[in-house]
């Protein structure tokens, strides 16, 4: 296993004077190729914020933020658009699909806002992952008029779609019930298997963390266990 | 930016009814916009036509010139004695050296040669003062279309015959074929018979012009040859102020354009293209509120999508494009379905071609619709109302967006 990214002395702050919050306290955090990780602690922990520094959706207020080698804490917009589009998976809880496309228009559409355009190639690697994810039947299915298990498994083949180093998931299994946690948190797993794509997972399901081979719990803005 | 193209294309099908409504929104804006240009347009023409179609474009007349001294004022005092009819020695008298040359220059529609002067027409008791207008037989209706104005009797002048308006026939109770006095201001009488009556709807004409043969204002006015004043109609009636310094230039003649007289005329045809304009102008101003207010509800209400398209990669730019499209394609089918309609509608009304005198109804030009404008402008405002709720679009933070 090698490194894949490492953040030192992380510390978020929200606001500013009286309402500042301090979330993140000087967290440090390591993360190995190919590691299958849960992220758990109490509401308003901080997780979600984690989640979207590794992201590169926000900056940190000050610490050290590096993955694959590079650093992340000064990079410009630009350049971290396209580092997330390259390297960065993401499932979110709700407001995951594009509601007026397609599972597959959903799932190209990392590679497509790179290329300009939907290629064959990038609708055949969709279709693949579609299958994978168990929605054969549901490739050309506005999003819409999906059940929730089958949006998030679509999110899922969404965030694989370019082969990225890291899938960011946050609480993806929050919405479902336990039958459709269960299958795409085994899907997870599969592919984490397969690929070496390694997954960072947020979670308040103690059952869904012992699915993951690691288990990082943060409290008070730190990681304590 | 094909693929921009494509989403901003999803998003303006994915909700149709709102979309065709904010296309319809546009395309009355459009549809007003050309109306008024077709109106304005046809407006101008309908008054040039009823105005400026009868009078001269460019006018040569002759300058009032001081008899010449056959006694140099160096030799000692002249005493100088000035006949009333010594102004009708300001004539232009090379007529055949300069009219072929003006007869030659592109855009010369027609010439009209003219001796004119003032008079007094008598019949029995009654007299009234008139301007005379000698002009050539054959040449009446060259400035003026007298012909088309006569009501009885002909419009051609022939030796001996007199050509009176409406109303002066009525005022001094005569009718076609009577005889009248017409004694010119040096003083010459001529017993003329009426051969014609023409009416122009205007007052003035009818009531004070007398038309006579060349010949016969010669006499009148003792001018065995030359004329007083040489009238031109062009083809292109904006194209006097062009070629009057060139006839100047041409023949040494004082060659004014008609715009030099008909400023007032002028000033009214601009200050009712500015109204025009400014109708216009709110027209367009209309299409960019609605589109923008549109655009900038449908950013907010898309926020979170704009915020996923973001941690999927997608730059700045990317969704800046995805909005400004939507407002070009909006802009662009408004502006179709608008031109489409206006044109639709000014076929409905009577052609430019009928505006003619004792028209009534609007004088809509279908050929000034400015369709092409219409759209370019309609899609160009469209596309900047876009820009600021695309660049709101493109500068949402993308956790916020997301609203996790
Ligand atoms: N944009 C923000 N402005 C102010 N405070 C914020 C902001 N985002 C998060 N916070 C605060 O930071 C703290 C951590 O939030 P975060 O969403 O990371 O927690 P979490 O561990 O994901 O909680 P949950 O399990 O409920 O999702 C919370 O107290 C939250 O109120
Ligand atoms: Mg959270």
């Amino acid at each position: 296993m090698t490194a894949l990214l490492e953040v030192r002395d992380l510390v978020k702050t929200f606001g500013s004077g009286e309402a500042e919050t301090r979330v993140l306290r000087g967290l440090n955090l390591a993360m190995q190729t190919g590691e299958l990780a849960a992220l758990l602690g109490p509401s308003g922990s901080g997780k979600s914020t984690i989640l979207t520094i590794l992201g590169t959706l926000m900056h940190p207020t000050s610490g050290s933020h590096t993955m694959l080698g590079l650093d992340l804490t000064t990079a410009s917009d630009r350049a971290l658009t396209e580092f997330r589009n390259l390297h960065i998976g993401f499932v979110f809880q709700f407001h995951n699909l594009l509601p007026d496309f397609t599972a597959l228009e959903n799932v190209c559409f990392p590679t497509a806002v790179r290329e300009g355009r939907e290629t064959a190639a990038a609708r055949l690697r969709g279709e693949e992952l579609l299958v994978r994810m168990g929605l054969s039947e549901r490739i050309h299915f506005p999003t819409a008029n999906l059940s929730g298990g089958q949006k998030q498994r679509v999110a899922v083949a969404r965030a694989l779609m370019n082969r990225p180093e890291l899938v960011l998931a946050d609480e993806p299994t929050g919405n479902l019930d336990r039958a459709s946690a269960l299958q795409v948190m085994d899907l997870i797993g599969e592919i984490n298997r397969e690929e070496g794509t390694t997954f960072l997972i947020s979670t308040h399901d103690e059952k869904i963390a012992a699915q993951c081979r690691r288990q990082i719990v943060v409290g008070d803005g730190l990681v304590t266990g | 930016m094909l693929y921009a193209l494509k989403i901003a294309t999803r998003y303006l099908t994915a909700s149709r009814a709102q979309t065709a409504l904010l296309v319809f929104g546009v395309a009355i804006g459009v549809f007003i916009f050309i109306f008024m240009s077709a109106l304005i347009g046809g407006l101008a023409e309908f008054i040039m036509m009823r105005t400026a179609g009868d009078m001269a474009h460019i006018t040569i007349q002759a300058e009032a010139v001081d008899p010449a001294l056959l006694n140099p004022a160096a030799l000692g005092t002249v005493l100088l004695v000035q006949e009333p009819s010594t102004k009708a020695t300001a004539i232009l008298k090379d007529t055949s050296a300069f009219i072929p040359l003006i007869e030659g220059l592109p855009g010369v529609k027609g010439i009209s040669q003219q001796i004119n002067g003032t008079g007094f027409l008598t019949r029995g008791g009654q007299v009234t003062q008139v301007s005379i207008n000698g002009l050539e037989p054959g040449h009446e209706s060259v400035i003026a279309n007298l012909a088309s104005y006569v009501t009885e009797g002909t419009a051609n002048l022939g030796a001996g015959g007199v050509l009176l308006g409406k109303t002066l026939v009525e005022d001094m109770d005569l009718t076609l074929g009577q005889t009248v006095r017409l004694q010119s201001s040096s003083g010459v009488v001529a017993v003329l018979t009426i051969t014609g009556i023409y009416e122009m709807g205007s007052g003035g004409p009818d009531r004070r012009q007398a038309y006579v043969s060349l010949a016969t204002a010669r006499t009148l006015f003792k001018l065995p040859q030359g004329v007083t004043r040489v009238e031109i109609k062009l083809d292109d009636l904006y194209a006097a102020d062009a070629l009057a310094p060139q006839i100047k230039a041409l023949t040494g003649l004082d060659a004014k354009s008609w715009t030099e007289q008909a400023a007032q005329l002028l000033d009214a045809l601009k200050a009712q293209a500015q109204t025009g304009y400014i109708l216009k102008a709110f027209a367009l101003l209309t299409i960019v509120i609605g589109v923008a207010s549109a655009l900038l509800l449908s950013t907010y209400r898309r926020r979170p999508e704009i915020g996923i398209m973001r941690a999927m990669g997608a730059g700045r730019w990317f969704v800046m494009v995805v909005f400004v499209a939507q407002g070009a394609l909006i802009g662009l089918m408004g502006g179709l379905f608008g031109a489409a309609a206006g044109y639709g509608v000014l076929l409905a009304f009577p052609s430019r071609d009928s505006f003619g005198p004792g028209q009534s109804g609007l004088p809509i030009d279908i050929r000034q619709g400015a369709y092409g404008l219409a759209i370019w402008l309609t899609t160009l405002g469209a596309i900047l109302a876009s820009i600021l709720p695309a660049r709101a679009a493109a500068r949402l933070d993308p956790v916020t967006a997301i609203g996790q």
